[in-house]
């Protein structure tokens, strides 16, 4: 029966392991919706995403997503159904809380898709192994454990290794593997910590299996259709988040496929759900690879591994790597339709009731988060660790790993990469790391058998013989003269033109010229369902080299969007947000949006979303291969938009140049006065502008010399990289040594920026430009005063300290410099504003331009209503703001205030320091919106987690810096009844304010409880920590601490300023509104 | 490397290695769309006298096991692929599929865009060709168009066995007669597993021959070719409606709807995967099938004691007829999979309960 109105629960901030795939879930579920004529009510924390855009669904809200918040929606809107499958495991846990707390009853709302009992079954273990033993499906041993003897004892009895999975969380985040009875003590008790049922499950360690996965759907009608299975290049062991995924399998036999296809579609049925569903399996390897008991005639055993009743990472991949919009589908099931019943969007002749056959290879890779955090655990297990992935489609294995190596952006790493350090020490780590794929390659360049190297890892011997093919090419090409047979079989493999150049002693532009010369250019072939069996009508390709074309260049005008690839720290969602609008925004200006990107988990990449898209890597080399094809016989070639993907899009200005391609939006020149310290001073010079003192530097002494000049604290950086990598406050010349060298690494060539570190309010401005008029649509002010990376900070609007006169000068200058720099379209500014005397001038510096779009594009763009793509797409296209019905100047300030927090991964990042800085940590972010400041603050710190809980016991250990500034709080949070908890020196300092204390010690090797275990015992439920400089002692206790703190998952603040503000929330009580977006920004 | 053409008899020439035996080899050039299952298909005789063109790209990943085989020969007559799997993997492979290619004599030809093949198919309709290791394209094209037409010819007299067998396992309690057009081991498996003793009869066999063997049931195989061209067979399935209960496989379901009045077409390109959607007509039911069949039935003429049971989801086409009152089951696709989806073997207890259903009452 179809439900007039449905509410949806989206996945709140992108956290490793639930990331974009759900913004594109819930996108296409609104939409499908709103074909069926259903009410949709959107309910999301996460304002960088479409899903919550207004206009997606019908009504939006951007709160917290907490039972309390959502039963007040439900009694404002009263929806007749809740579809809890589209929000990942967020989504699918707050329905049951809502079903436990009766609220779902009291407002008589129907859950959708997948029923209530059904969600238990899949994720509580012991109902799901007792599905599994009523259908007959294998089930492994395990024992499902709630205390750390009865793991114990579960681990006993099955022997180790194990396995330890915890119930009802996402990621397997709080799981792992256990070796020895050390690690399974450390293991269980992280797992039952993080289960918030406090159940894990211990199962017997299938290490070295192969592990595939199905994608099933199955309508109300009880028809049941698989849309992809997938297999992992990564045997048993390691997440499948963080395994290379290759789809459709390639080691299973028809026998096979079908066997764990028809196991799939009994659990799907039994199950009961209505949408779609992930099924994970384990399949026996070769015995020759890992022995098994049992006989090998028979048919291959196998053991049902998850279920996850819901869409997921994987279903976002499968709907990618086949065309087919499972999100879209599910939805409209949840609605009551039944497969035969929908069409299929993609032939637009055949109905959804069928199942894709590619002609064609996808390879997925994981994007890891290491190249930001180099003291981070590299190796790969049951926890999850990558925040994005990217895919790459081609004919054969070869050519789409080579794709996906080069789509994943690290550096201009291809499969040739090879770390010094294993070639100086002659050790090649074959373990499960972000690494092993090159370490594969590694090994087998060395003549390592591929028997021993499976036996080894696991890996199936079909995927290492498909890496020594492209050795074998390799090779060729090191040997051999490049003559065409040999260069169009290296590009038939995929080999970039910047490999082909450096195995073959030439410029990656002399192999793209030979290319043109001897005819050797990619061909598109589409994404169609069903190997071209039926006509389609999607327009969404990938490049090969085959003899067809079907991409036919199309006449009339088009403008490419160059996308922001894999979601990773400092590059996240928000990135896709701006290159969707600019992709609508092109096609409302009658032009055809054409869409490269390489990421499958984003909107961008929905096949619906441009008029043509290409899935490929995001370098110079497929962009120009497009912008070719796109051009056909033309004479002028498409022009390109790079200002919305990111540092992946702005980095392809100066080749696109290069190469005499055209851009639209801010020229290469304006991006370079931007980057270029030196074109950039002078820049601001001439107009008067002033920025911190520093200067930009090659070498350490002059880097000494500058630091000196300026006096410290001076902040380190490398120039052109996004996010703050590698960005450091120094103290003190010893610091400055160290980080100047880790600096120059990461900045590879390019100069290192000095400059003084000016402690005052942060502020942040986003412009739109069209060459005469400058539209600013809002002023952002960071909570945590300069040094925290801005990505990291809390940011406020409208921001709440800065006086007329103040705005007026970032007005001021914020024109001078768009209009100077001749950026057209989005800039962003930042300013540190330090505080002036009454009446005084206003004291604000130019920190940074980036003359393209920000990520608080989707946050700026939500709160005030200023469609800012839109207006600067338009404003690319050559039509005036003016015209376009928009005044120069500052926006009026809306009547809300909206407070955008940061949301950490860090328990999933072991080893990684959580301390706020200059360089980037936070994967997501989450808004507080409400009218007045309290109501706003008091959203975003429950949304992201850091809402501090009335009464509870508190840690403080504070910096010296920061403890002339903490009395005023430390009263507050004692006046409030909290008990506090202090290391030392704090403490001392609280006994001094005269406030009871207790006092635990910072020594970890002394007496116990120590400063961990107060917090690993749950003594403490909230952590205030703030760093002390660099490389002191302070600072690896503060570690311990803030490690502590992440793994048991409370609060825990690193800076004084958020700490402030978050007690402030809770010590003025403060009420919050419940409203939609629109009613916020229009009352 | 050797050299290789496919030649279609519209002119287009796609280069590309020899991967199998040399010489050439002619026959209508068809594409089946499933991702596993090479050599089931390589081994089922619907395929005589067609070159077949598989649309995955990666050929022989996982190798060749003569178990998988479903009769005991290659049946078409040359092979078409985006790449043959220089190494394969898996625990029960014997070789590689190269080899085993040659070893078997079959021409084939890899390096091919085979989207570009099938896209062409898909548009002008299936149509003669070669695979050639030692002519010119112009050679080849002249010798393609002068080929009969693979419609003209009865390929089920070239597949189906010359004489009567029992099925090996043959040892049921129920006794089946299985009239070969061309069929797949799979169906005896299928059969066998479900208690049942198959006697094997050649294609030619009347319907004397098979109620001789005192049947519980008949099986009416799959087979190749046009069913158009088998009017005794045809004959001789009418004379068994309603004396003995029915499943018309595939070729055997075309066989049946002639016998009941109905007509078959060709259809432009044919129906050759594992993802066909097939819906029961009574039930709305959806299931998945596995497909290979060139020739639909047209249902215009059919006996109004036979009704519409199932029907295609993608085309409308026929896939399955249904008697009111008697014991007669047919269906276009394939329930015994090999390769494809095992959704349909329900059908084979569908009859076997038919059997008991009526066991003594007909006749």
């Amino acid at each position: 029966m179809k439900p007039a109105s449905v509410l949806i629960i989206g996945s709140g901030p992108i956290v490793i392991g639930q990331a974009a795939e759900f913004d594109y879930a819930g996108t296409q579920a609104c939409k499908a919706m709103r074909e069926e004529g259903v009410r949709s009510i959107l309910v999301n924390s996460n304002p960088a995403t479409i899903m919550t855009d207004l206009g997606v669904a019908d009504a939006v809200y951007i709160e917290p997503l907490t039972v309390p918040v959502l039963e007040r929606i439900i009694a404002r809107e009263r929806p007749e159904g809740l579809l809890p499958t589209l929000g990942g495991q967020t989504g699918l846990n707050l329905a049951v809380e809502l079903a436990a707390a009766g609220i779902l009853e009291k407002y008589n709302v129907r859950l959708l898709g997948t029923p209530l009992e059904t969600i238990r079954r899949a994720e509580d273990r012991e109902l799901f192994r007792d599905m599994l033993a009523k259908l007959g499906e294998p089930v492994l041993e395990s024992h499902i454990c709630h205390t750390l003897a009865e793991c114990e004892a579960a681990a006993e009895s099955i022997g180790l290794p194990v396995v330890i999975r915890p119930a009802y969380t996402l990621g397997g985040t709080g799981g792992g593997m256990a070796f020895t009875t050390e690690q399974l003590r450390t293991v269980a008790e992280s797992g039952l910590a993080a289960s918030p049922i406090t159940q894990v499950l211990v199962e017997k360690n299938l290490l070295g299996w192969k592990e595939v996965e199905y994608e099933v759907m199955r309508d109300g009608a009880g028809n049941c259709i698989t849309i992809c299975n997938m297999e992992n290049l990564d045997p048993m062991g390691v997440h499948t988040g963080d395994s290379i995924v290759v789809a459709p399998s390639q080691t299973l036999s028809d026998k096979d496929y079908q066997m764990l296809r028809s196991a799939s579609l009994r659990i799907i049925s039994e199950l009961g759900i209505e949408g779609g569903c992930n099924v994970q399996f384990s399949l026996a390897p070769r015995k020759d690879v890992r022995d098994w008991e049992g006989d090998a005639d028979r048919p291959l055993p196998y053991y049902v591994i998850e279920v996850n009743p819901r869409v997921s990472r994987s279903s976002a991949l499968a709907s990618k790597a086949t065309g087919y919009p499972i999100a879209r589908v599910a939805t409209k099931i949840a609605c009551g339709k039944t497969l035969d019943q929908i069409p299929n969007a993609v032939t637009g002749k055949t109905t959804a009731a069928f199942e894709p056959a590619l002609d064609y290879c996808v390879v997925k890779i994981p994007r890891w988060p290491f190249d930001k955090f180099a003291l981070g655990d590299r190796t790969l297990g049951t926890q999850m660790k990558a925040t994005g992935e990217v895919m790459a489609i081609e004919r054969s294995f070869e050519a789409a790993l080579n794709k996906a190596v080069r789509s994943l952006e690290i550096g201009r790493r291809s499969l040739l990469w090879e770390r010094p350090e294993w070639r100086a020490g002659g050790e090649f780590p074959l373990h499960a790391t972000d690494e092993r794929l090159w370490a594969l390659m590694a090994v087998l360049r060395r003549g390592a058998a591929v028997m021993d190297v499976a036996r080894q890892t696991g890996v199936d011997p079909w995927f290492l013989e498909r890496l020594q093919s492209i050795i074998a090419m390799e090779k060729r090409l090191l040997a051999e003269p490049l003559h065409p047979e040999l260069l169009r079989a290296a590009k038939r493999l995929a080999f970039s033109d910047e490999m082909v150049a450096q195995l073959a002693d030439l410029l990656p532009d002399q192999v793209r010229e030979r290319r043109h010369q001897w005819g050797i250019t990619p061909v598109y072939k589409m994404v169609d369902t069903c190997a071209a069996e039926f006509d389609a009508e999607t327009a969404y390709f990938y490049s090969t080299y085959e003899s067809e074309n079907e991409a036919e260049a199309v006449p009339g005008p088009a403008a490419v969007v160059i996308g922001s690839g894999p979601i990773r720290i400092g590059q996240g969602i928000e990135f896709d947000y701006a290159s969707v609008h600019a992709a609508w925004a092109l096609q409302a200006a009658g032009l055809r949006a054409v869409m490269v990107n390489s990421n499958p988990e984003t909107v961008s990449t929905d096949f619906d979303t441009s008029d043509r898209l290409y899935f490929e890597p995001l370098d110079e080399e497929a962009v120009r291969d497009i912008i070719e094809n796109e051009q056909g016989n033309e004479a002028e070639p498409p022009a390109s938009i790079v200002q919305f993907g990111g540092q992946t899009a702005i980095s392809l200005a100066e080749p696109l140049r290069r190469a005499s391609l055209p851009i639209i939006g801010s020229s290469a020149e304006a991006i370079d006065t931007a980057e270029d310290r030196h074109l950039f001073e002078r820049f601001l010079q001439d107009r008067g502008i002033p920025q911190p003192p520093g200067a930009a530097v090659t070498t350490l002494e002059a880097a000494m010399k500058i630091a000196q000049q300026i006096g410290y604290p001076v902040l380190v950086r490398p120039s052109y990289v996004l996010g703050g990598r590698a960005m450091e406050i120094v103290q003190n010349a010893n610091e400055l040594v160290t980080f100047v060298a880790q600096a120059a690494e990461v900045a590879q060539g390019k100069p290192i920026l000095i400059d003084k570190y000016l402690e005052g309010r942060e502020v942040e401005v986003d412009a739109i430009c069209d060459g005469e008029t400058v539209l600013i649509p809002g002023i952002m002010e960071h909570i945590e005063r300069a040094g925290v990376h801005s990505g990291d900070s809390m940011a406020v609007y409208p921001p709440p300290h800065l006086d007329p006169a103040e705005r007026e000068v970032l007005r001021d200058y914020t024109e001078r410099i768009v209009l100077g720099m001749g950026a057209i379209g989005l800039t962003n500014i930042q300013y540190v504003v330090l505080p002036h005397e009454p009446g005084g001038e206003p004291q604000v510096y130019v920190l940074e331009v980036n003359p393209r779009a920000s990520r608080t594009v989707p946050f700026l763009s939500k709160v005030t209503g200023v469609p800012m793509v839109q207006l600067a797409v338009n404003a690319m296209l050559g039509k005036k703001l003016k015209d376009q019905g928009y005044e120069g100047g500052l926006w009026p300030e809306r009547n809300l205030v909206a407070i955008k927090a940061p949301v950490f991964s860090m328990s999933k990042l072991v080893d990684v320091d959580t301390h706020l800085g200059p360089e980037m940590k936070s994967t997501g972010e989450v808004m507080g919106i409400d009218r007045n400041f309290e109501g706003a603050l008091a959203k975003a710190l429950l949304a992201s987690d850091m809402a501090l809980k009335p009464n509870a016991a508190i840690l403080l250990s504070l910096s010296d810096k920061d403890k002339a500034d903490a009395p005023a709080l430390i009263r507050q949070l004692a006046g409030a009844g909290y008990r506090l908890y202090a290391t030392e020196g704090t403490s001392r300092m609280i006994q001094a304010l005269g406030l009871p204390v207790t006092s635990v010690t910072k020594v970890l090797t002394g007496d116990h409880p120590n400063v961990v275990d107060v917090i690993r015992d749950g003594t403490v439920q909230c952590v205030i920590n703030t760093p002390e400089g660099r490389l002191t002692g302070t600072l690896r206790d503060g570690f311990y601490i803030r490690r502590a703190a992440a793994e048991k998952r409370i609060p825990c603040f690193t800076s004084i300023d958020t700490a402030r503000a978050a007690v402030e929330a809770l010590s003025r009580q403060a009420e919050y509104d419940i409203a939609t977006l629109a009613e916020y920004v229009n009352g | 490397m050797p050299e290789a053409l496919l030649v279609l008899a519209d002119g287009s020439v796609f280069p590309g290695t020899a991967c199998g035996a040399p010489g050439h080899t002619d026959g209508e050039v068809v594409f089946n769309t499933s991702m596993t299952g090479y050599q089931e298909m390589l081994t089922d005789p619907s395929y005589a006298g067609q070159i077949l063109v598989l649309t995955y790209p990666m050929i022989g990943n996982y190798g060749v096991d003569a178990k998988v085989e479903e009769s005991d020969r290659i049946q078409p007559r040359g092979l078409v692929v985006r790449e043959a799997a220089r190494f394969a993997s898996h625990l029960r492979s014997e070789g590689e599929i190269e080899p085993y290619l040659r070893a078997k004599g079959v021409i084939a030809i890899s390096g091919v865009d085979t989207r570009a093949v099938t896209r062409r198919i898909r548009r002008h309709g299936v149509m003669l060709g070669t695979i050639t290791t030692d002519e010119t394209a112009d050679g080849a094209l002249r010798r393609v168009r002068a080929l009969p037409g693979y419609d003209d010819t009865n390929w089920v007299a070239s597949v189906t066995t010359d004489h009567v067998y029992d099925w090996a396992d043959a040892a049921g309690k129920r006794r089946i007669a299985l009239l070969d057009g061309g069929v797949k081991r799979n169906i005896m498996r299928s059969l066998a597993a479900r208690d049942c003793a198959v006697r094997v009869f050649p294609a030619n066999a009347t319907a004397d021959d098979l109620l001789g063997f005192k049947p519980d049931g008949v099986v009416l195989s799959p087979g190749p070719g046009d069913p158009r061209l088998l009017e005794t067979m045809v004959a001789e399935a009418g004379r068994l409606i309603g004396r003995v209960p029915i499943l018309g496989i595939c070729l055997g379901h075309q066989v049946a709807a002639q016998a009941l009045g109905a007509g078959t077409f060709k259809l432009p390109f044919g129906h050759r995967g594992g993802n066909h959607p097939v819906q029961e007509v009574l039930t709305g039911k959806v299931t998945i099938t596995a497909q290979n069949h060139g020739y639909a039935v047209d249902p215009g003429g059919l006996s109004s004691a036979a009704y519409i049971s199932h029907v295609n989801l993608n085309d409308q086409t026929v896939e399955g007829i249904a008697m009111r009152s008697e014991p007669l089951l047919t269906i276009q696709y394939h329930s015994e999979a090999c390769p494809g989806p095992l959704d349909n073997t329900a059908i084979f207890d569908r009859f076997v309960e038919m059997l008991a259903a009526v066991q003594g009452g007909v006749k």
